[in-house]
């Protein structure tokens, strides 16, 4: 089922199966809908299996990262000495990505039974999950859900009879993107500012509380029941032509489509059956001129790379972006890419955590520079100024905040010089696209 | 804003709110992680967090009230001054802006009376500011009235939001 479309018939619909389904919030109506079953299964067995099943499965991290979830499980302490967390990354704040949410709002035992079941592969008895505080939709769907798990006896200090305790608790941000860095969400809930850690250590190895931890997205926790039910050789055949890039996918489409909604498909489906057919193609009468496929961190695609881009890592690579967290922007030929370029560096600006000079200062500076672009008032050395600034903002921060300002910088700079041209000769004057 | 500052504070974290931090805290090995839900509830009882509550609030969790701050003022959502009764919230991130949602941050501006963003109306009833994406994307314009989280709000339909809310 689609939400809020109807399914198209070319989506391999896994994990968005239930989503509008209302029944399929509660507990009962999870369990009717064979919910549980997979916890059932993993309580019999030891963490190494569940590890291993997951491992060759090929599934990855879908936050933005693209991590092999299993081979992350491994890393966790084998001989458990201390407590061991679980953290659920639901602090969802990428631009253009909105599925997480989908997941929380429809089916939170799904959720719940993917943390705990990731709980027992690495032997951790307590999950946060860390919702940012925007969600309150999710939020409530959420407490709700667990509180009835709990209830139910399927949570707790004798999980489904089996002798094993497994606590999960809700954590609600307070307005931090950069809190959807792993780190820095675990200083969120460490009661401190949402600034990350430099790494090493991992948190494998130190992690909340300085204790082993393991952190995931949603939609990686929530693929697992399915995985443990129907099996890893099932996930891996989920697969279109690249055998590194398996399962299903939620993309997140926004901007200048018929139909914006989430979309699940195989991964190696192309992003131009996905704008074109099952969004409806771009409003009437407009043409494509740009998407970023993976969210606001990732570079744009002018018309003719999106149009070529096969929607896996690896082929979102060789398109010249990246699948990032698959929040697909779309837009057409009424966009002022100048102003919109700016707006993403003011995102980056505003959520700087601003513990790094390069991204304090360069993505203030990089919002001015644009800003007198806009103005009229640039000049042709603010180009390569931009792109001197961008240069010392990639891959010299803690984290990739600074990069992710750089990005759409570079990349807009680079796809749509002309525009920047435009405003520096002063033919044109800032204005807001409207749809 | 004088009103509120000069009014003597009333602890916080008596009673059932001090009862459900308990529950809280049981949940953690450490007390400082109780302080994002506790700053949580103080804006829950008060609408807003002040410097008194955030001594409270160090107090509680035996931190010192500089340290409570340095976080309350890192995270955009806790409000440490007063705000309008219907505190909303308008995306205008990249997504949201190429749908439009500049218009609709400014049809709440002209409909609520509050003028700027930021500002809060006459009669303190309103308050709006652009917030950075709310993880809706796909629903231009999401808006947060409070703990409302509405979908798809165009600017011609602001006038009606604001009289539901007002009435």
């Amino acid at each position: 089922m689609g939400y809020p479309h109807k399914s198209h018939p070319k989506e391999t619909v896994v994990l968005s199966q239930y989503f509008g389904d209302a029944e399929a919030r509660t507990y009962d109506g999870w369990v009717k809908r064979g919910g549980y079953q997979a916890l059932q299964k993993v309580l019999g067995m030891t963490p190494v299996e569940v590890t291993d099943v997951v491992k060759a499965s090929g599934l990855r991290g879908r936050g933005g990262a693209g991590f092999p979830t299993g081979l992350k499980w491994s890393f966790m302490p084998k001989e458990k000495s201390k407590p061991h967390y679980l953290c659920c990354n639901a602090d969802e704040s990428e631009p253009g990505t909105f599925k997480d949410r989908e997941i929380m709002r429809w089916t939170p035992h799904a959720l719940i039974e993917g943390c705990a079941i990731a709980q027992l592969a690495i032997q951790a008895e307590v999950c946060f999950i860390y919702i940012r505080g925007e969600f309150t939709d999710p939020w409530a769907v959420m407490e709700k859900a667990v509180e009835e798990a709990y209830a139910k006896g399927t949570l707790g200090a004798n999980a489904m009879g089996s002798g094993k305790r497994i606590d999960m608790h809700l954590h609600r941000g307070a307005g931090a993107y950069i809190c959807g860095e792993e780190t820095a969400l675990m200083n969120s809930i460490e009661g401190k500012r949402g600034n990350p850690r430099i790494k090493p250590p991992f948190p494998a190895a130190q992690g909340l509380f300085a204790l082993p931890t393991t952190i995931n997205n949603v939609e990686t926790l929530a693929a697992v029941p399915h995985i443990i039910n129907r099996g890893a050789d099932w996930y891996k055949a989920l697969c279109l032509s690249n055998p590194k890039s398996v399962g299903t996918k939620l993309f997140s489409v926004c901007g200048h489509v018929q139909k914006p909604g989430n979309y699940e498909i195989t991964l190696g489906y192309p992003l131009k059956d996905l704008i074109y057919d099952m969004c409806g193609g771009v409003l009437k009468g407009r043409t494509l001129k740009a998407c970023i496929p993976g969210g606001s961190s990732v570079p744009f695609l002018n018309r003719e790379e999106s149009e070529g881009c096969l929607l896996d890592y690896e082929g979102c690579v060789a398109a010249g972006s990246m699948l990032g967290s698959a929040g697909c922007i779309v837009f057409d030929d009424s966009a002022d890419m100048v102003y919109q370029t700016m707006r993403l560096a003011k995102f980056y600006a505003h959520e700087s955590c601003a513990q790094c000079t390069q991204c304090r200062e360069g993505t203030a500076w990089t919002v001015r520079i644009l800003q007198k672009i806009l103005d009229g008032d640039g000049t042709s050395k603010d180009l390569d100024l931009l792109l001197d600034l961008a240069d010392q903002m990639t891959g010299k921060t803690i984290c990739v905040l600074s990069d992710s300002c750089a990005a759409p910088v570079v990349s807009g700079i680079k796809k749509f010089r002309g525009e920047f041209e435009a405003y520096l000769k002063g033919a044109r004057r800032a204005q807001v696209a409207v749809a | 804003m004088s009103a509120h500052d000069t009014a003597p504070h009333t602890p916080v974290f008596t009673g059932v709110v001090r009862a459900k931090l308990d529950v809280v805290l049981a949940r953690y090995p450490t007390k400082r992680a109780g302080l994002l839900p506790a700053l949580w509830m103080v804006q829950e009882a008060r609408g807003w967090i002040s410097d008194d509550a955030m001594a409270e609030v160090a107090q509680v969790l035996e931190l010192t009230p500089a340290y409570v701050k340095g976080v309350a003022t890192f995270y955009t959502m806790y409000h440490l001054h007063p705000v309008g009764k219907h505190f909303v919230q308008v995306c205008t991130t990249t997504p949201c802006n190429i749908c439009g949602a500049e218009g609709v941050a400014e049809a709440f501006l002209k409909h609520t009376g509050c003028g700027d963003l930021g500002a809060t109306s006459p009669d303190g009833k309103w308050t709006v500011i652009e917030v950075e994406c709310l993880g809706a994307c796909g629903f231009p314009t999401p808006v947060l009235v409070n703990d409302d989280f509405l979908e798809n709000v165009t600017a011609e339909k602001v006038p009606e939001i604001v009289k539901k809310y007002s009435a």
